[in-house]
């Protein structure tokens, strides 16, 4: 029988979630509402006049090759930085829990990164990918690869994918651990004493067991992939070589606040936003259903 | 955020009114760092020392294309400094925005200030100006595109280190022997479609854009994938397979190449000077940047990049007269030949460089004034007198994305000048209707 617990009037429980609601209303709804209103309009950079153009913004988007391209880098991109960032964090989250001794030390140096900027990561993984001073281009180098991801679009793609999903990790690797150690330890031992090797263990009860946490991380990751890595693309690559990592978001960033076009950049954000929504309820339809909580 | 703002405004007036209440408060805001952003500070503190009319605030703002962000989001607040430095490729933007800037001509007029636009180097104010003859905004720091040649690597490689290399053929042979000796950069660039596109338009007489690179009109449609262009990039396109061209980024990352002695031939900005001198541990030498020999009418002249100051709508007639006499001091001979010999940016008038002359610099400095000589060696033509194209950064990203695609050896010359011209264009006429 499940319990249910009743505030009495209807005060008490708006005000408790008004904080929330007002939160969203303005950090999201108003904008994504101007989002969807400029995306109508071309305007001037410096707002002056504003033409309607009702769906034009869009067709001139969607007439572009080049732009209709970037959907496949950033469907590459996305894929890429979420398998990394959460196959990594869930390694080292099963390794983390396994260990007995100078946990807590290992674990707070894995979450560090979560702290830097990704602008800031990216800044530090072209220091160390440097065409002409990077410390890994060099160790390549000795290992007679030549990296040039100034020119080559894979080595591109490679780096700034790592760069997204370094700061990931930690994050990832956090909530991993935190669904590891939730996992009774009684279900677990019993396997073993049937004779379960460590593998098999993982596989059928660990893994299964984990898949809320797994599912979570799986959304947030995929927001995060397609909203927030603009920064690192800005630092490292710019876009290139050629369109190799022009993804979404990036060219948001950059046909509105370099380029100045506010209405092409606008339309490319609601874009974005139905992509992620779209993507969202997919996820939560089809995926949840196998997820046990 | 704004209330913020506003408190520190109020806190700043409060603790500065007794010492400045007499003073008019012009803002300045600017995109230099570093050396450059202190001698920008000392030209400041000059002016400000110089009388008790007024007294001008500097800001740095972030980069270039930040601080033309910060300018717009400033407008649009109502907030806008007096004096916003533009780079030259925001240039047809601001001139689009004509309820937002006041042209310098105008302001110098109102305030009845002393000013004579014919001062000014000619390509340098040609860009800055309108159809008419009217300069709308203030040339600041400019500088055009030259060859530095690293002599030790010349040496090195067998070569005379004075050979001749005024053209690319001969350039060419050059790279033939640098790389015949083993040397592993022998060509190296910095803003590619600046030197190796929009100069190397100019400097051929060939159009960039059509309707006078866009001086003449929004209806403006980009050129640049005529014959000389294509020849120019396919040639750049074959060293670069060969390994004599080498690619390093999209901005002047090349320089870091070019400053440790790694490449022995550099075509970068005059501006590239304060850089080298400090750094080089070789000897180097300036040179015009080369053109091809066969084609009618080179070397025509070089065009300038850089930035000049845009004096913002919506201030108060004596702050205009403080703006009028700033930007007054900033272009008199003995500022501008200091910022000349400091910076390797061009003195942007004569009176500035024949001052310098004067002062013995050339002289003790072999080469600097090989830029000087370079933009004003013929007068400007419509294919040379500069570039006035909207979302100019933007198309510099495609110029950008489908060089790398010929340096890669994914595309002909001709087949990525057509495609950057076909992608260009739709974002001129997309720039033609937001300003319509």
């Amino acid at each position: 029988m499940e319990k249910r617990v009743r505030f009495k009037g209807y005060l008490l429980p708006i005000c408790l979630v008004m904080p929330q609601i007002v939160i969203t209303a303005v950090f999201f709804f108003y904008p994504a509402g101007q989002a969807i209103w400029q995306s109508l309009f071309i305007p001037d950079p410096f707002g002056f006049s504003a033409q309607f153009v009702g769906l034009g913004n869009f067709e001139f988007l969607l007439s572009d090759p080049f732009y209709r391209a970037s959907f496949i880098t950033t469907a590459i991109f996305s894929i890429l930085v979420t398998a990394v960032s959460m196959g990594v964090a869930l390694f080292l989250a099963v390794l983390a829990d396994r260990l007995i001794k100078g946990s807590g030390t290992y674990r707070t140096l894995l979450i560090w990164p979560y702290a830097v900027a990704p602008a800031v990561a990216g800044v530090l993984w072209l220091f160390m990918f440097n065409t002409r001073v990077g410390v890994v281009t060099w160790y390549l180098g000795v290992l007679g690869y030549d990296w040039n991801h100034v020119l080559n679009p894979g080595e591109a793609m490679g780096l700034v994918v790592l760069a997204s999903s370094w700061g990931r990790i930690s994050y990832n690797f956090l909530f991993f651990l935190a669904g590891l150690q939730a996992i009774p330890r009684s279900v677990i031992e019993a396997a073993a004493i049937d004779g379960a090797h460590f593998w098999t263990r993982f596989r059928t009860i660990v893994f299964p067991l984990l898949s809320p946490t797994t599912f979570f991380l799986l959304v947030v990751n995929v927001v995060y992939a397609f909203f927030e890595t603009f920064g690192v693309v800005h630092t490292i690559t710019a876009g290139g070589p050629q369109q190799a990592t022009t993804i979404l978001v990036y060219k948001v960033y950059s046909d509105g606040f370099v380029g100045q076009d506010l209405g092409s950049s606008a339309a490319q954000s609601v874009i974005l936003l139905i992509i992620v929504s779209v993507l969202t309820v997919i996820q939560f339809r089809y995926i949840e259903r196998r997820v046990h909580y | 955020m704004k209330l913020g703002a506003s408190i520190a405004a109020l806190v700043c007036t409060l603790a500065t009114a007794g010492s400045a209440a007499a003073q008019t408060q012009i803002e300045f805001w600017h995109a230099f760092t570093g050396r450059l952003g202190e001698l920008v500070a000392e030209q400041v503190e000059t002016f400000n020392e110089s009388q008790d009319d007024y007294l001008v605030n500097a800001s740095h703002k972030g980069n270039y294309s930040e601080t033309l962000n910060a300018g717009i989001a400033a407008v649009r607040a109502d907030e806008q400094p007096h004096i916003l430095m533009v780079f030259e490729v925001g240039t047809a933007t601001m001139m689009a925005a004509e309820g937002a800037i006041k042209p310098v001509y105008e302001l110098m007029a109102e305030a009845g200030a002393d000013f004579d636009p014919d001062a000014f180097i000619g390509s340098v104010k040609g860009y800055y100006t309108t159809t008419e003859g009217e300069m709308l905004s203030m040339p600041f720091n400019s500088s055009t595109p030259v060859l530095w040649v690293n002599r030790d690597a010349l040496q090195e490689a067998g070569i005379d280190p004075d050979t001749d290399m005024t053209t690319w053929q001969k350039v060419g042979d050059v790279l033939d022997e640098l790389k015949a000796a083993g040397h592993e950069c022998p060509l190296t660039t910095a803003w590619q479609s600046w030197v190796h596109l929009e100069n190397m338009s100019a400097y051929h007489d060939v159009p960039f854009a059509t309707k006078e690179n866009g001086f003449a009109g929004l209806d403006t449609e980009l050129a640049f994938n005529g014959p000389v262009q294509v020849q120019h990039i396919q040639a750049m396109g074959d060293w670069a397979e060969d390994g004599k061209f080498i690619y390093t980024g999209r901005r002047n990352e090349g320089g870091a190449n070019f400053r440790a002695g790694e490449c022995a031939l550099f075509t970068e900005s005059s501006a590239g000077y304060a850089g080298i001198e400090a750094e080089a541990e070789f000897e180097f030498d300036v040179r015009p940047l080369p053109y091809w020999e066969g084609v009618e009418g080179a070397p025509q002249n070089t065009i300038i990049g850089g930035a000049s100051l845009w004096v913002l709508a919506g201030h108060e007639p004596e702050e205009y007269e403080g703006v009028a006499a700033f930007l007054n001091f900033l272009s008199s001979p003995e500022i501008q030949a200091k910022w000349h010999q400091d910076t390797g940016y061009l003195p942007i008038t004569t009176a500035a460089g024949e001052l310098t002359r004067e002062q013995g610099y050339y002289e003790a400095n072999p080469g600097t004034d090989i830029a000087v000589k370079q933009m004003t060696a013929n007068e400007p033509t419509e294919n040379s007198k500069g570039l006035r194209l909207g979302s100019f950064d933007q198309i510099r990203g495609i110029v950008d994305e489908e060089l790398e695609a010929v340096w890669s050896g994914d595309k002909t010359a001709q087949a990525a000048l057509d495609s950057a011209v076909e992608r260009g264009n739709r974002l001129l006429r997309r720039f033609e209707q937001a300003n319509r």
